[in-house]
């Protein structure tokens, strides 16, 4: 990146507190709060959706009744009353619309302070935006040109109507509703999200990018997509989201699968900016979500790389199976932690094929009095001749009122597997600050410089201008936190 | 330019300098030298502010200014460097941009805007040459995996870059081979000018011949025990310091 980018990016960071924490007030259709199966009937049919989809939700719901949420993550979270949300809301007027001209000012206004450039700018970076406001997507832009390659990008609304079979063949085929508690519930409610499908052999020319964004007063958030690789195809897919300010906790429950076939690749990004909570902790998102990818085909390969800055409670581990023969994964993640948040975050790489190999690289930052934990298992299977692991976990602390801690897991069944892990915890250096200091930086510049080259192995690997997002993220999340 | 007049500071309770004075004058160079553990790094880290050190008794002037009550930044951005016993590593921050946001903050204290990328690429590149210090070196990040001649070479280099009033240089020459040590003093020759100042701290009288101080002294126990011309140090080479302490 533009150094000059860098340096404004590190000067744009003056003591504010959350900077996306504002309300906008656009006319909402939202539903009576609670949840039955007449809601999720109704959810359905608002959405116009063909009988397979309500039958799933229904059979998600029923599942869901059964289950218990879950308390072994390292985070101290209150019971949550899952009758007080409401599950559904869309902007009253859903526009059918071609230029930016139609959509509603104060919508538009809201991407504005978010710094979303919707248009002009994705348009010279070559970025395709499906921004999603309050679950229902209002403006799809690009879709024409990558149409022209078979590329299919849009919301997942709209892809349960032009594509059913594609929805119904892929949709719970790598996070099945049965796998956990959120994702049996996100399966049951989910509102909306994205939806791209990449024919055999196509690479997409450009990054697709979808923004998320919580907006209607307690409304829980169950965003779906998938993505999926067809042979030989090449997508890199970036995800980011920030949200206002509340004073209720607000719950976050996505799903994120995607499919890589033979000789495929996903690129799969995240900046997650969730609201965190006020200093005290109050009034942060609580963000549990379960994003897997399957490695189906031989020599297919999926990335993540992400940078976790938000939400009050995190629990989030982007798996991968690696079913395919030669077939890879790696994963490169920032969790940081600030004031009160709890992140329990991580991954799992799960080798089934021959000669498969996976990478996890994990940066944890803990500030304030935050809980930082890293959970990562790898497993090998019994058939999975060859299999290789390497992953550097490391953390960082900021003072000692927080903590860190690292959970790895290791199934190995097979003994040709190679497996090597390691860990390092360390402070940021008083005598790093000081020579920072000493050369005219203060000492939040110092920290925020320290952090990102820290952390530069990840943001590498996210592309150019999420790294810079990243960047800033970085700097804000940990303002205040030494001095 | 500076002026220490009684300082006494401690470290965990431990007082180290015990009632120092010195002065130092625009244009003049001038050498430190005294027996391990005197009190040398100390001292220097008490004038960039430190704040592992507790400064108990004394005054410094700057420039007129009480430096003590300054923080660390404003002090190096009046123009005090310290060049680092042991420089720091910063991994994953290019040198490049590490001087680029340092420079910047130095410019902004003096109500100036950070140079353009191409200007600050020239100074950089001028700089280099001036302490012939290698591009590989500077795109790799702070100091890491340097060698210890490499990050003594690259600590005058920032010093160029910076270009203080006042340099502590605390013990540049050591870890130097006979080529480096020559290019590290001509680079602090060059950069001498009439309104600024040098103060080198060293073990050995062999710098002091590329690089000649005004004055030099000797700091053991605390104090400033003897000071003299540039001859003092050949005769403390000679001599030792038992025979100033004793
Ligand atoms: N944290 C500490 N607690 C107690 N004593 C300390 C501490 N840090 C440094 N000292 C002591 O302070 C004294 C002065 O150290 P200083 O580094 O200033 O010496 P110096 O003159 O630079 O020596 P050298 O020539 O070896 O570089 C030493 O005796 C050292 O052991
Ligand atoms: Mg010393």
């Amino acid at each position: 990146m533009a150094k000059e980018e860098q340096d404004r990016i590190l000067e744009e960071v003056t003591s504010k507190e959350y900077e996306y924490g504002f309300v906008s007030d656009i006319d909402s259709d939202t539903i009576e709060k609670g949840l039955n199966e007449d809601v999720i009937r109704l959810i359905s049919e608002k959405k116009n959706e063909p009988a397979f989809m309500l039958e799933y939700r229904l059979k998600a719901f029923r599942h869901w009744q059964k289950m218990e949420m879950p308390d072994w993550a390292y985070l101290d979270i209150p019971p949550i009353d899952f009758q007080e949300i409401s599950y559904y809301a869309a902007p009253k007027k859903k526009p059918q619309l071609n230029s930016l001209d139609e959509v509603d000012p104060e919508l538009l206004e809201t991407f504005n302070k978010l710094g979303i450039p919707l248009e002009e700018q994705k348009v010279l970076s070559g970025v395709a935006v499906d921004a999603v406001i309050d679950s229902v997507s209002v403006k799809t832009t690009f879709k024409e040109e990558l149409a022209k390659k078979g590329i299919i990008f849009c919301s997942f609304s709209e892809a349960v109507q032009d594509h059913p079979d594609l929805v119904k063949k892929y949709l719970g085929s790598v996070v099945p509703y049965t796998d956990n508690y959120f994702a049996a519930l996100n399966a049951a409610v989910f509102s909306d999200g994205s939806f791209c499908y990449i024919p055999k052999g196509v690479r997409c020319p450009m990054e697709l990018s979808t923004y998320f964004r919580i907006n209607a007063a307690n409304t829980g958030q169950f965003e779906r997509t998938l993505i999926v690789a067809d042979e030989g195809g090449y997508v890199s897919y970036l995800e980011g989201c920030t949200a206002p300010q509340r004073d209720e906790n607000q719950l976050h429950a996505a799903v994120v699968e995607i499919v890589v076939k033979k000789d495929a690749e996903v690129k799969y990004s995240t900046v997650q900016n969730w609201f965190p909570g006020d200093k005290q902790g109050k009034g942060g998102i609580y963000n549990f979500v379960t994003k897997r990818g399957i490695c189906k085909g031989d020599h297919s390969k999926l990335t993540w790389a992400q940078i976790e800055t938000g939400s009050a409670v995190t629990w989030k581990y982007p798996s991968t199976i690696l079913k395919g023969d030669y077939s890879s994964s790696e994963f490169y993640s920032v969790a940081l932690t600030n004031h009160h948040q709890q992140a329990d975050t991580g991954t799992k790489m799960i080798h089934l094929g021959k000669n498969t190999r996976s990478l996890i690289v994990s940066k944890g930052i803990s500030a304030g009095k935050s809980q930082n934990s890293y959970r990562g298992l790898v497993k090998v299977a019994k058939n999975a001749e060859n299999a290789r692991n390497f992953s550097q976990c490391d953390s960082l602390l900021m003072g000692d009122k927080c903590g860190a801690h690292t959970f790895p897991y290791l199934e190995i069944s097979n003994n040709s597997a190679k497996v090597e892990h390691e860990a390092t915890t360390s402070k940021i250096g008083e005598d790093q600050i000081f020579y920072c200091n000493q050369r005219g930086m203060d000492t939040e510049k110092a920290v925020g410089l320290i952090v990102n080259g820290y952390v530069k192995e990840v943001i590498n690997k996210m592309p150019m201008e999420f790294a810079v997002e990243a960047q800033k993220l970085l700097a804000i999340s940990l303002e205040g936190s030494v001095g | 330019m500076i002026k220490i007049t009684d300082l006494h500071a401690e470290i965990d309770g431990k007082e180290i300098l015990k009632g120092l004075s010195l002065e130092v004058k625009a244009g003049e160079v001038h050498a430190i030298m005294g027996p391990n553990g005197a009190g040398k790094s100390t001292l220097a880290n008490v004038l960039s502010g430190n704040e592992a050190y507790e400064v108990t008794k004394g005054e410094v002037l700057f420039e007129g200014k009480d430096l003590l009550d300054l923080s660390v930044e404003d002090r190096a951005k009046e123009g005090l460097f310290l060049g680092f016993q042991y420089p720091v590593e910063i991994p994953g921050v290019s040198m490049i941009n590490f001087l680029k946001i340092a420079h910047a903050e130095h410019r902004k204290y003096r109500g100036l805007e950070p140079l353009s990328a191409s200007e600050f690429l020239k100074l950089l590149k001028e700089k280099k040459a001036l302490v012939e210090i290698d591009s590989k070196l500077t795109n790799r990040s702070v100091n890491e995996g340097f060698s210890g001649g490499e990050k003594k070479k690259n600590e005058i280099f920032q010093m160029a870059m910076l270009d203080p009033k006042l340099a502590i240089l605390d013990e540049t020459d050591s870890g130097l081979d006979i080529d480096a040590l020559r290019i590290v003093a001509g680079g602090v020759n060059k950069l001498r000018r009439k309104d600024n100042a040098t103060i080198i701290i060293t073990h050995y009288q062999r710098l002091l011949e590329h690089i000649v101080p005004d004055f030099v002294h000797v700091l053991a126990d605390g104090k400033i025990v003897k000071s003299g011309p540039k001859e003092l140090a050949l005769e403390l080479e000679e001599k030792g310091y038992d025979w100033l302490t004793r």
